[in-house]
């Protein structure tokens, strides 16, 4: 396995990016759903019910192991959208060393880049779920 | 029909017109994300027309006072309009009488109303039989009866096509069966249970029957003697009424013998220290200030519906959702859940490779308005082995080009997620 460097500013950037140069909501939601894409597949055996994460429509399941310091997270989801959204999450919060991982909120980021507004009400919950997971797994 | 207060029932009845049923809805003239409202939820809550609008307005703006304690107009008036309501809805049902309906909160509230009172007639090892296609609010309310009074429950199994399986529901069936509690139509599947039968098959063993109207009276006639219900519950937000409102309807000697729910104000004869005299039904279960302005509305709703051609109303919903069942059918990877020869247009679905929600979400930037998820009947979701479905309502006010937009939109969908 790689070694874990946290590459936060570059995904943020990319994604503001990314989001700036899309027009509507489809090229958006195309976008997620490729992002869902690539995200490595997460290990069967981790797919626990301790794992899953509660407040999201649908099923979504995250993994948080300490490795140096640093975290990294595995996750899934059964619905598309929702695993660009794992993918995301995952990207900002690889590799941060975990006090960092536990005080970063990026719901003001996501707000300002217009991922936040093309989301349900229900989907927007479970993002901050998922968030809220992680922060609490790296306390 | 001859007999008690179905006699009153108006014959009038203009040929069903869908157009002038939809003008009657204004929200459905709303735009989402700058494309017109396909609304297809409606079995999660039906839009409101004018008239239900206009008398919770003039209740509010012209007579508006507490019901039942008041000397004044006002109040008068206010009890008379609320009262009218009630017997609005003991005519829908062909109830005997008016007096025959409690006003609760929703389908909800009337089933856990009867499972609290039906709790002091079980003894542990007493069975109360449901099916595998039940609503979670009829469900719930009985398991209480399972954890605090040892009541078993019993489930009917449904078949492969989302039909009830009559045998196995009849074989589950015994002395020690208490009560059977039954959709009149299922929320996922659509199917219309047959509740004639159902109730005869109940009383046989003397059971008391419970059918949970709350799809089933906004799409079919009901009649609750016909069907011989013990209990039948229904909600006013699905038949096109205000929320916060619904009904049970009871045999006069199951609300005589059943015991009050709530303990308030209105239900009560007489107070001392000592003792307490129960107000007759149906005041006895309507503990509190009623929700008076939603009685109204919902009075108003259902005098709508009686005054509609319900028949008509049916064969055009039976045609949206066959068009949008042969169209479902045409989409590689879809398939339905829920094909009971007998049923309403209710389209349970999934698609290979989408995820229920993924779909959801995508349809809504289109404008249009579908349910996903367990649809709050996750026996039922694990009976059909799936873990989430799409569904997609239709109520006589939608419309072909509907139906086809929510088609394009579904292979939009599908195209982006594959």
């Amino acid at each position: 396995m790689a070694s874990l460097t946290a590459a936060q500013p570059e995904v943020m950037a990319h994604l503001r990016d990314a989001f700036s140069l899309m027009e509507d909501w489809e090229e958006r939601y195309a976008y997620v759903i490729d992002l869902g894409r690539e995200l490595p597949a997460m290990a069967p055996d981790l797919k626990t019910d301790a794992n899953k994460v509660r407040g999201c429509a649908s099923q979504v399941w995250l993994n948080a192991q300490v490795e140096d310091g640093r975290l990294r997270l595995t996750g899934d989801s059964d619905a598309h959208i929702v695993r660009g959204l794992v993918a995301i999450v995952t990207q900002l919060y690889n590799g941060l060393p975990i006090a960092e991982a536990a005080a970063f909120d990026p719901k003001g980021f996501f707000d300002d880049i217009g991922l936040s507004e093309a989301l349900s009400t229900q989907r927007a919950n479970g993002l901050a779920a998922m968030i809220a997971r992680i922060r609490a797994m790296a306390s | 029909m001859a007999d008690g207060i179905g006699a009153l029932a108006p014959t009038p009845l203009a040929p069903f017109d869908p157009a002038a049923f939809r003008a009657e809805f204004p929200i459905l003239a709303r735009q989402i994300h700058g494309r017109p409202l396909v609304y297809l939820d409606n079995a999660a809550s039906a839009q409101k027309p004018h008239a239900v609008i206009a008398a919770m307005t003039e209740a509010m703006t012209q007579s508006y006072a507490n019901v039942h304690r008041g000397i004044h107009t006002l109040a008068n008036e206010t009890t008379q309009r609320f009262e009218a309501a009630r017997a609005s809805i003991a005519r829908f049902l062909n109830a005997p009488a008016p007096e025959n309906i409690v006003f609760t909160r929703g389908s909800t509230e009337a089933i856990n109303l009867v499972a609290n009172g039906f709790a002091e007639f079980i003894q542990p090892g007493d069975e109360i039989l449901l099916t595998e296609m039940e609503h979670h609010s009829n469900i719930v309310p009985w398991h209480f009866l399972r954890e605090r009074h040892g009541a078993v429950l019993r489930w009917a199994p449904v078949r492969d096509d989302g039909a009830l399986d009559m045998e196995a529901f009849a074989r589950l069936l015994s002395p020690r069966t208490k009560l059977v509690a039954v959709t009149h139509m299922s929320n996922v599947l659509g199917t219309v249970t047959d509740a004639a039968a159902i109730a005869a098959l109940a009383h046989d063993v003397g059971a008391a029957v419970l059918f949970d109207g709350s799809q089933a009276a906004v799409h079919l006639p009901v009649n609750v003697r016909a069907i011989d219900a013990d209990f039948y519950v229904a909600t006013g937000h699905k038949l096109y009424g205000p929320s916060g409102i619904g009904f049970l309807y009871g045999k006069a000697e199951w609300l005589t013998c059943l015991r009050p729910y709530q303990g308030g104000g209105e239900m009560i004869e007489s107070v001392a220290q000592d003792r307490i005299t129960y107000a007759e039904p149906p005041h006895k279960f309507e503990a509190g200030t009623p929700p008076i302005l939603e009685a109204i509305g919902l009075g108003a709703a259902i005098e709508q519906l009686r005054a509609l051609d319900r028949p008509g109303a049916l064969t055009h919903e039976e045609a949206l959702y066959a068009r949008a069942a042969d169209g479902l059918r045409s989409i590689p990877g879809a398939k339905i859940i829920g094909e009971a020869p007998c049923k309403g247009a209710i389209l349970a679905f999934t698609l290979d490779g989408a995820h229920a929600h993924d779909i959801a979400q995508i349809l809504d930037k289109y404008g249009v308005a579908i349910r996903a998820g367990q649809h709050c009947a996750e026996p039922l979701m694990r009976r059909f082995g799936v873990t989430s479905s799409a569904r997609a309502s239709f109520a006589p006010y939608n419309t072909f080009e509907e139906v086809d937009a929510f088609l394009d939109a579904l292979g939009r969908a599908r195209k982006l997620l594959s």
